[in-house]
């Protein structure tokens, strides 16, 4: 008989903490998503509570906890870490057995991971340094527009042109938004030009690594239309986008404990 | 009227004073050489009028949204109480950012070049390395005796360690701009820096600290250390000779001078006494488009006199 194997993966972003729940056959059985604030242990703890309660699962049946992100200085559970890098590689090629570039953007970085034919990862690259090519880009740019930023794909969407802005920093782009609003452009090609500069920074962050196709978008800022249209225009490339794309990094974690038992497993 | 507005005109802990200062003891009478610089820069605009190549007046006054009406501003103030009409000057130089725009120049020259030669005039021909820190970018520039531009680098295109970085934490921490150097002195101990990569970052840092009790003089502390960093980088990667000197608006803030000071192991040459009578290193741009002014009408001169 064997005994019932479950899996968590979690992954502490800077925007927000997400969680997700596998049983040994690796289907989902939960995913929570807690905003990580100023306390981002406990916002763990509230999303791996919230996870079982969906899974109605105790503690108890969990095997095995992986985690991925930023790293706790007290971490509420004995988790093994594994590379943002890893996680990536391992959730791009669970949803597409094809994907070979893998890109990842967040509230405040962007990663790229290129991976072989045998979805092994053989290069990456990186922007934690500068918020022009994260979401928090996209973020001030809202602010400075005063659009939602749930609306700001959509809107952006409806424009034939874009205004031409600073592209390559947040606290300039924010005053040339300013000024553009003063001269009454439309805000429709702001915030187009707001995505087409990201697209610009995150696809010259990709072409370090390369673009091979299949190109694979995920991360809270994957989910936005508005950035999807720009990087698909910039690099020239299909990319597919997966359901549930901000929990990459947690499945992609929880993949990784789950193999790791099952090796455990087949070696006693 | 939008947030923005209100923004601006409401909490302007970013604006500083405009001023002009014709020097004491000088003055000019028909037949003098007068020309004077222009330089048109993102947050301000100055001008600079010389007689005979002895500098006498100048203006420093906030860049509007039009860049040729600044130009006309500043020139106008640098103008105050002198007697002198635009008709009397000679020759024309402009310089900064908007000096495309400054239709009544004979010429316009890269702030570069003005910088490294206005810096050579206030401190004389030991300069070597120029630090402008202007409201857009930062500068490092390496000069010869004199003032001849031998190599530079720049940061343009991220706010990091630029006037408009300081003006964001100004505004954050509600402090007028022009106390913010010696507030970031009032501490006990230096802290460590908050992200010197990204300002975006940086100030998002600056209100978790704010959050968990740090007083504004330690964040400010915290953040005026990281402008210092990426200010240190860039004169380390063009190549540090000790005649080090610092112009441009944050060359007026106390602590990113010392700050500057002590992440290079060096001290600035002595800043000029500018509240009294000395010359302010915020004009080192239009200064040197100004003497630029000079010698081109010199040369135009005797150009026709052959």
């Amino acid at each position: 008989m064997t005994e019932t194997i479950n899996v968590v993966g979690f992954d502490i972003g800077t925007q927000s903490t997400k969680v997700i729940i596998l049983n040994g056959n690796g289907d989902v059985l939960a995913r929570a998503q807690v905003f990580s604030g100023f306390d981002p242990a406990q916002a763990l703890k509230d999303a791996v509570q919230q996870a079982l309660k969906t899974a109605n699962l105790p503690q108890t049946s969990i095997t095995s906890f992986t985690a991925t992100g930023s790293t706790l200085e007290e971490s509420p559970y004995a988790a093994t870490n594994v590379s943002m890098m890893s996680a990536l590689t391992k959730a791009g090629t669970h949803f597409f057995s094809n994907a070979k570039t893998i890109i990842e953007v967040g509230a405040e970085e962007a990663r790229a991971v290129k991976c072989d034919d045998r979805g092994v990862m053989v290069d990456f690259v990186v922007n934690e340094r500068c918020a022009a090519g994260a979401g928090a880009f996209i973020e001030a740019m809202a602010r400075a527009l005063e659009v939602k930023m749930e609306d700001m794909g959509s809107l952006s969407l409806t424009a034939e042109r874009a205004s031409s802005i600073n592209a390559t920093c947040v606290i300039f782009g924010e005053s040339d938004v300013v000024s553009l609003i003063h001269k009454q452009e439309p805000k429709s090609e702001i915030a187009r030009a707001v995505y087409d500069a990201m697209a610009d920074r995150v696809s010259a962050m990709v072409h370090r690594i390369g673009v091979n196709p299949e190109v694979v978008l995920v991360g809270g800022v994957a989910k936005d239309i508005g950035f999807i249209t720009s990087l698909k225009r910039k690099l020239g490339v299909n990319v597919v986008i997966p359901e549930f794309s901000e929990y990459a990094g947690a499945l992609g974690a929880a993949l990784i404990g789950l193999t790791k038992n099952n090796k455990a497993v087949n070696k006693n | 009227m939008t947030q923005q507005q209100q923004q601006q005109e409401g909490n302007a802990f970013w604006r500083w004073q405009e001023y002009s200062r014709v020097l004491p003891g000088k003055s000019w009478v028909s037949g003098d050489v007068i020309t004077a610089g222009v330089d048109v820069g993102s947050v301000g605009s100055k001008a600079a009028v010389l007689v005979n190549g002895e500098i006498y007046s100048w203006g420093i006054t906030r860049t509007g949204s039009n860049s040729p009406d600044s130009a006309v501003k500043a020139l106008n103030c640098a103008l105050k109480d002198t007697g002198l009409k635009q008709s009397d000057l000679k020759y024309i130089v402009g310089t900064g950012y908007g000096r495309v725009n400054i239709s009544f120049a004979h010429k316009a020259l890269t702030e570069i070049a003005c910088h490294a030669k206005g810096a050579n005039y206030i401190w004389g021909p030991q300069v070597r390395t120029v630090l402008d820190v202007g409201g857009q970018d930062i500068k490092a520039i390496k000069c010869d005796d004199t003032g001849r531009v031998v190599s530079f680098l720049m940061n343009d295109k991220c706010a990091a360690g630029t006037g408009r970085g300081m003006e964001v934490f100004a505004d954050l921490l509600k402090v007028p701009i022009e106390e913010t150097g010696e507030m970031s002195l009032r501490v006990t101990e230096e802290p460590p820096s908050v992200s010197c990569t990204c300002v975006a970052f940086a100030k998002t840092e600056a209100v978790g600290l704010l959050r968990r009790g740090w007083s504004k003089e330690k964040v400010l502390a915290a953040y005026t250390k990281a402008m210092a960093v990426r200010m240190g980088n860039l004169i380390k990667r063009v190549g540090l000779e000790p005649e080090l000197v610092i112009t441009g608006g944050q060359s007026k803030n106390i602590g990113v001078v010392s700050r500057v000071e002590a992440a290079l192991g060096v001290k600035c040459l002595p800043m000029p006494n500018w509240r009294e009578g000395g010359l302010d290193p915020m004009i080192a741009g239009a200064l040197g488009a100004a003497i630029f002014a000079k010698a081109l009408y010199d040369k135009n001169q005797n150009t026709q006199q052959q």
